[in-house]
């Protein structure tokens, strides 16, 4: 059993966390086998079928170059996905490292990194990315993750200092010490599986920031390049159609707020787990 | 003699699995005289801590009083108060200390604001009336150079006065009963030393009853008139002190005494009793102490109720019909 | 023959913790501290919070680095020791804590715990863990079948059995208990105490047994060293200690602790005061300020006492010949 555990059945049985969870799990459901299942969503089958209303051949109707909306918010969603869950995996797991690295060793490492994580978070986010963005045109994909991946980990490693400060003064992690363990499996055995929980909460709230994020950027042209589906770029898009043909903004626009607030009501219920008395 | 307080079968619930509720405070009766100070003893998880919540109603959420429990100030039924009129009981008529002074103090206001809250809460007088009360109850709880602690902030003082402040704060309101919930358990024996020494004064001088809430049998020994041993969220014995000290007659109360190490008298080795506390979602049928008493009977798979074993001495042991004292002490 | 452990003149100063460099004043937690425990003996170092019993034993075992002074163990000095010396050296010596809450991994099953060392040290193969963490169970007087149960399966007591046998599992000889019982329940209490001193008897363990309560400390210690501000003030024979204790702070300890015994509680010396700050201590004598010695004079606020042999006892104290006993104290009218 490990904390992570805990906390993911702790979260489950709250209404909110449960209803976050089941959304999240339907729409990743969704980006992953559902493009198997729809039309190409850059087929453009028939200038005639372009700008459709909803209806039954298209559910969600089709955009001004006659694409299926569905099948584009669809497959927009496995990039926004992939984008938001890889990028937060990067920033997790290098927040984590420095956290611990930082928390551990204390001294002059730790006051270096803080430092600089200091100056980092003293910089806007978006103001970093639209830098790098502006001189690079046509972003990769990969590159984007990597880039919001590496920008995004500055609170976390603050999160997991704190927590490593909090445990290895824990009377398990000086018993440890004084049995003569070594460095890594004070870390890997004490330290990290205690503070999972908090990390965890942090993962699952960074996933909602991503998928704004990157909606955003993507939304200024800067994300995700067309003709790649997304759901910001899709929103991008479908400026010139607003009151000719809404659904093809109206639609991406609202899985981006349906898996924000998942993300988030699934977030509180971890964090609410985590630490009841934030409840 | 009048009786302040009179507490009738208490029992406090709490939500245990599948909509079932146990009772961690199981029929507890006793009451308390004025200028009396009477000893709730027993270890964690035997609910002498929610017995003193209860008596304002300040049970947490999702525990509640059970319905059939009598808690009767004076002639005042605490359990029928609700809102305004309960907070009107609190503090005025029972005053509260508890055992953390650390955490029992609201860091960010002064020693000041602290005490004159409760005055200002209960009597209808100025700030600087209050005031003055303040460092009267500051001298009295044996605080030197009261006027300068009166502007401290609770981290600039040391355990031992911060507890003195804690006194201070539940006497401002001139309280009838003082409830004092493990009030040295945190603080050295030289502090702890002076703490009770300050109660004392306190209770003798403004013949107030105290109800003592602790673990430890060596504070209650001349200190309190009469004892209470809980176990398992019941009193299980109850008589004056010298008479409890001098005859312990509940097997669990024995064991309590063959536990607790000793700094006079010969050395012997502790003789502890076995196994540990059951959980309140558990109590065991019969009597409750059963499976960790030598002296367990077929009997005791009845539950005992309390017992007289001799003047003002009951026990909850079927015993007590073949142990009655013989009218010592 | 060679005491186990000797400490001589060990001192451990925390810098104030100032922000920006401004410089607050050094804590001197302890400042000076000397004693030796033998092979199978218990050392007991009692005091008040703050007198810095705790930082010794943290000390010793390195988990905090001194500030200056020995600790010879087995004529070894710990201090000196490089990583992986003293990673060998901590098979010798282990601690037990007081909060048995905090010192087991919730995150960690009981079996995993105790064979934690065991894996460290490579004591056991692993086909061989299972069975030696079911004896060390037995051995601390739990069912050796609780291996895969978490901590918050136990209560209190049973979580400082399996703390117990966590630090035997390495088979040490020397073991720092930390306040081992203080967080326990009476009856819980005695039966940990009892442990300890079967397993100091079947394992010839010697034991610095670090607390406050003096009632406590009788039942398992040989002999005593009572530390007041970062200093040790007396130290003796138990039985002595107990029965005559030379320097005041001992005699007013030991008069505070509440015997369960309604007639014996009324001899009571009731200390003024409190504690000094260990940044800023009184000069002279640390404890001139708190004292009832009827000698007490200018002498003691100036020129600090050493420690010296009085009457079966050690004690810093100028004038440890007549110090009153607690009887003495209450005839003459001293609360």
């Amino acid at each position: 059993m490990t904390a992570a555990f805990d906390v993911l059945q702790s979260a489950w049985r709250n209404p909110r966390g449960r209803t976050g969870a089941l959304i999240l799990l339907i729409v990743t459901i969704a980006a992953l086998f559902g493009p198997v299942l729809l039309p190409d969503p850059l087929a453009q089958p028939d200038v005639l079928d372009a700008s459709r209303p909803p209806g039954l051949g298209h559910p969600f109707g089709t955009d001004q170059l006659s694409r299926d909306v569905l099948a584009r918010v669809v497959s927009g969603g496995r990039i926004s996905l992939s984008v938001a869950f890889l990028a937060v995996g990067l920033s997790v797991t290098l927040g984590a490292a420095v956290g611990l690295v930082s928390g551990y060793w204390g001294g002059a490492v730790d006051a270096l990194l803080m430092r600089i994580v200091d100056g980092a978070l003293a910089i806007p986010r978006l103001f970093i990315l639209l830098l790098v963005l502006a001189v690079w045109e046509r972003v990769p994909v990969l590159a984007l993750i990597l880039l919001i991946g590496a920008t995004g980990w500055f609170a976390t490693s603050r999160l997991v200092r704190g927590e490593v400060l909090r445990i290895r003064e824990e009377g398990y992690v000086r018993a440890a010490e004084v049995l003569g363990a070594r460095r890594h499996r004070i870390i890997f055995r004490h330290l990290l599986p205690n503070a999972l929980g908090p990390l965890l909460v942090a993962a699952t709230l960074g996933v909602g920031d991503v998928i704004l994020l990157e909606a955003g950027l993507s939304f200024l042209g800067l994300g995700i390049q067309p003709p790649t589906p997304s759901w910001g770029g899709m929103i991008l898009d479908s400026r010139e159609v607003m009151i000719s043909a809404p659904w093809a903004g109206i639609f991406p626009g609202l899985a981006i707020v349906i898996t924000v607030l998942a993300a988030n009501l699934f977030g509180d219920a971890l964090r609410d787990a985590v630490d009841p008395r934030s409840a | 003699m009048t009786t302040v307080l009179e507490v009738n079968n208490l029992r406090v619930s709490f939500p245990g699995p599948a909509h079932s509720r146990f009772c961690p405070v199981d029929g507890v009766s006793f009451s308390l005289q004025r200028g009396e100070t009477l000893a709730l003893v027993g270890e964690s998880g035997c609910g002498k801590s929610l017995t003193s919540l209860a008596l304002l109603q300040l049970i947490p959420a999702p525990g509640r009083i059970e319905s059939g429990s009598g808690i009767r100030l004076g002639d005042t039924d605490v359990l029928a108060l609700k809102g305004e009129a309960l907070r009107r009981i609190r503090g005025r008529r029972i005053g509260m200390i508890f055992q953390d002074p650390m955490t029992s103090l609201n860091p960010v206001f002064t020693v000041e604001a602290q005490i004159t809250e409760g005055i200002l809460a209960h009597f209808r007088i100025s700030k600087a009336e209050a005031r003055d009360r303040a460092l009267q109850l500051l001298q009295e709880v044996g605080i030197p150079d009261p006027g300068e602690r009166l502007k401290a902030y609770p981290h600039q003082l040391s355990g031992g006065m911060r507890q003195r402040v804690m006194i201070a704060i539940a006497l401002s309101a001139e309280p009838e009963i003082l409830v004092a919930d493990e009030p040295t358990t945190a603080l050295d024996v030289t502090v702890q030393a002076q703490i009770l020494e300050v109660l004392d004064d306190l209770r003798a001088r403004r013949g107030m009853a105290v109800l003592l809430i602790t673990h430890d049998l060596g504070i209650v020994a001349g200190r309190a008139d009469r004892v209470a041993v809980m176990y398992a969220g019941q009193i299980v014995e109850e008589a004056s002190t010298p008479r409890l000290f001098a005859s312990p007659s509940h097997p669990y109360t024995q064991g309590l005494f063959a536990s607790v190490p000793r700094i006079t008298g010969p050395l012997q080795r502790l003789n502890p009793i076995r196994g540990s506390v059951p959980a309140a979602s558990a109590w065991p049928t019969g009597c409750r102490f059963r499976p960790r008493c030598p002296k367990a009977f077929d009997r005791s798979e009845v539950e005992p109720p309390l017992l007289p074993v001799g003047p003002d001495h009951r026990m909850r042991c079927w015993l007590a019909e073949q142990t009655k004292e013989t009218g010592h002490g | 023959m060679t005491p186990l452990l000797a400490v001589r003149d060990l001192v451990k100063h925390y810098k104030g913790g100032g922000l920006f460099g401004r410089s607050a004043p050094v804590v001197r937690a302890v400042d000076g501290v000397s004693f030796e425990v033998a092979r199978g003996e218990t050392l007991a170092l009692v005091g008040e919070s703050g007198c810095g019993k705790s930082s010794v034993g943290r000390t010793i075992l390195r988990l905090q680095e001194p500030t200056s002074g020995q600790a010879l163990y087995e004529g070894v000095d710990v201090f000196s020791l490089d990583r992986t010396a003293l990673r060998q050296l901590r098979r010798r010596m282990q601690i037990i804590f007081q909060d048995p809450y905090s010192s087991l991994n919730p995150r960690m099953s009981a079996g995993a715990a105790i064979a934690e060392g065991l894996e460290i040290h490579r004591l056991a193969a692993r086909s061989e863990i299972p069975g030696r963490v079911a004896a060390l169970l037995e051995e601390v007087g739990l069912d050796p079948t609780y291996t895969k149960r978490y901590p918050h399966e136990f209560s209190g007591g049973q979580r400082q059995r399996i703390g117990i046998a966590r630090a035997l599992a390495v088979q040490p000889s020397f073991i720092v208990c930390d306040e081992p019982v203080s967080a326990l329940d009476v009856s819980v209490q005695a039966q940990v105490l009892n442990l300890l001193s079967d397993l100091q008897r079947q394992r010839g363990l010697s034991y610095l047994f670090i607390a406050h309560d003096l009632a406590v400390v009788r039942q398992i210690a040989h002999r005593i060293a009572v530390m007041y501000l970062g200093r040790i003030v007396e130290e003796g024979p138990t039985d002595q200690i107990l029965s005559f204790p030379r320097h005041p702070y001992t005699v007013a300890l030991l008069s505070a602790v509440p015997e369960p015994d309604p007639s014996a509680s009324r001899n009571r010396i009731v200390l003024s005061g409190d504690l000094p700050s260990p940044s800023n201590p009184p000069p002279g004598c640390p404890f001139h300020s708190r004292c009832f010695h009827p000698q007490k004079n200018a002498r003691c606020s100036t020129e600090v006492p050493t420690l010296r042999p009085v009457a079966g006892t050690v004690a810093a104290c100028h004038y440890a010949e007549s110090t009153p006993t607690v009887a003495e104290l209450s005839i003459a009218g001293v609360r």
